[in-house]
């Protein structure tokens, strides 16, 4: 537990950064955990191939707020094709928790990323490979 | 905290996984997901594949015999179990979900008509309402569900109303998120005065409290092995032997003909009409063994005990500052568990924290999303109690509990 809720962690959970809706955007994307109810809902606003603004809003646990508000931090500015490629992985380094053998969990921790991919690729008029995500 | 009926120390010692250092021992509280098994289950069904392994109703030869007398065995010992008139009443599905699939899809599929309406409630499992739906679907008939009340209690005020135009009820008798025990008895009997049958999803309910098909009246029962201290993948159909006789097969192959050619075949009566292809033979026996288990505590105490537990378990969690429960207060109408909500926390860490104290609980929608809707909350965390546990595993829960309250505040 204590790697779990690590201080950073609740950190992002109570204080979240980027939380809100951005009006406009050109993409807004929401994605549920049918396993418990989790909602995500990620904005985007895209300027010169890159992520000009971003915003999350929605309700779940700590592990989802938390993941989903330094994902927003790290995709501010960020090039498209970086955004396109950001991995599991890079969330999993980016919040610093070891969900390999977690899987449950691990969905709360990716909702965001998977928020941004969908509504990536749809800005882009691509399809979302979904086993990019497993 | 009164005297347990039985000596609570032997049985936890017939448990392996409680014996575990995970960490520390583990207060597991999730049985109303799947229990554990002790070692007598576990021993019977290695001892299976160890010792008689052979397929059934095939082989003259001996251990094909043997373990057919074993597998016949355990059907009896079924049926003994929850009161059946006969042995043949007693079909082996996979689990509790095959099991009410079988009478949507067989029953259901040669007697409902367009206009016909399934009764269910608000608080089903997903397993009691999904296959009802596709029934829906392919037959025109329409599902209706009798509502709960803020105490998590089934209102039969309109009952008469809702019974209007019903073909079946079909009705858990234990929520697995409130705990409620549904009045089933009742509810046949109101059933049957408008021509209507009753399906009981007895998942919850079987393997804590004596079982006596006849004495509720009713004409199926589905449970599962599983929670009841057997192996996965072995549940239970039971049926009146009339109703049983009267319907089509469901899965069609080998076991459940009685010829077969090219064009046309003839099915098999009772049980095994209903049981194609091999059957989890070995999961079956052990379910008869765990049958034994239970007996020789004997159902009457288990029953008493949880009750005991639950009052503890409610009491318990009324003193957490933060902690809302749902579901009626303790009684003769409540099971011995609690599914709950904490102020500051999501069901999720909730379940995260209190694991890594030690305590398995389970957190999310348990399989009732029309019931969490109704409550207007996305998830909760629910613990549940079985004959192994203890009021210490109770005390590590509100432990637990007060450390998420300190954490998340």
């Amino acid at each position: 537990m204590s790697d779990m809720y690590r201080d950073l962690i609740l950190e992002h959970h109570r204080y979240p950064h980027n939380y809100g809706t951005l009006d406009p955007h050109d993409v807004s994307q929401e994605e549920h955990n049918p396993l418990c109810g989790d909602r995500i809902r990620l904005d985007l606003r895209i300027a010169d191939g890159k992520i000009a603004a971003v915003a999350f809003s929605g309700k779940g646990c700590a592990v989802s707020q938390a993941a989903a508000s330094m994902l927003t931090d790290e995709l501010i500015g960020m090039d498209l094709d970086a955004a396109r490629a950001y991995s599991k992985d890079d969330v999993l380094e980016l919040i610093g928790l070891p969900l390999d053998k977690n899987p449950v969990r691990l969905k709360c921790a990716l909702l965001s990323l998977k928020a941004m991919k969908v509504g990536l690729y749809r800005y882009l008029g691509q399809q979302l490979d979904t086993d990019e995500l497993d | 905290m009164h005297t347990p009926p039985f000596d609570i120390a032997a049985v936890r010692r017939d448990f392996p996984i409680l014996q575990l250092p995970i960490e520390r021992p583990v207060a597991f509280l999730d049985s109303a997901s799947s229990s554990q098994k002790p070692e007598a289950v576990i021993a019977a069904q290695a001892a299976f594949y160890r010792t008689t392994n052979a397929n059934v109703h095939r082989g003259v030869y001996q251990l094909s015999e043997q373990a057919t007398y074993e597998f016949e065995r355990a059907r009896g010992r079924v049926a003994l179990f929850i009161n059946a008139n006969s042995a043949r009443e007693v079909i082996f599905t996979r689990n509790t979900t095959e099991a009410i699939n079988l009478v949507a899809q067989s029953w259901g599929g040669s007697n409902l008509h367009p206009g016909d309406v399934i009764l269910l409630s608000q608080m089903e499992h997903h397993s009691n309402i999904v296959p009802w739906q596709l029934l829906a679907q392919r037959t025109g008939a329409s599902l209706r569900a009798i509502p709960s009340d803020s105490a998590g209690r089934l209102v039969l005020d309109d009952l008469d109303t809702l019974l209007q135009g019903v073909k079946l009820v079909a009705i858990t008798h234990q929520s697995n998120v409130l705990g409620t025990i549904n009045p089933v008895q009742n509810l046949a009997t109101k059933a049957h005065a408008v021509g209507a049958l009753i399906l009981v999803d007895g998942a919850q309910s079987v393997p804590h409290m004596p079982t006596d098909v006849q004495a509720l009246g009713i004409d199926f029962l589905a449970f599962s092995g599983h929670k009841m201290l057997a192996p996965t993948g072995v549940g239970v159909l039971w049926g009146r032997k009339a109703l049983l006789d009267a319907m089509p097969p469901f899965l069609g192959g080998g076991s459940m003909i009685k010829t077969v050619t090219i064009e046309v075949s003839t099915y098999a009566d009772v049980p095994a009409r209903f049981e194609a292809g091999t059957p989890m033979i070995g999961e079956a026996i052990a379910l008869g063994h765990a049958i034994d288990y239970l007996e020789a505590i004997g159902m009457a105490n288990v029953a008493a005990y949880e009750e005991s537990l639950g009052h503890y378990l409610l009491d318990q969690l009324a003193e957490v500052a933060g902690v809302t429960v749902y579901g009626p207060p303790i009684g003769p109408d409540r099971a011995a568990m609690a599914s709950f909500t904490v102020d500051c926390a999501h069901p999720h860490d909730v379940a995260q924290v209190l694991d890594s104290e030690g305590v398995a609980v389970r957190a999310g929608h348990h399989c009732t999303q029309p019931l969490h809707a109704a409550l207007d909350i996305p998830a909760t965390a629910r613990a549940s109690c079985y004959l192994y546990n203890t009021t210490q595993d109770i005390d590590r829960l509100v432990a637990g509990l007060r450390k998420v309250t300190t954490l998340f505040a």
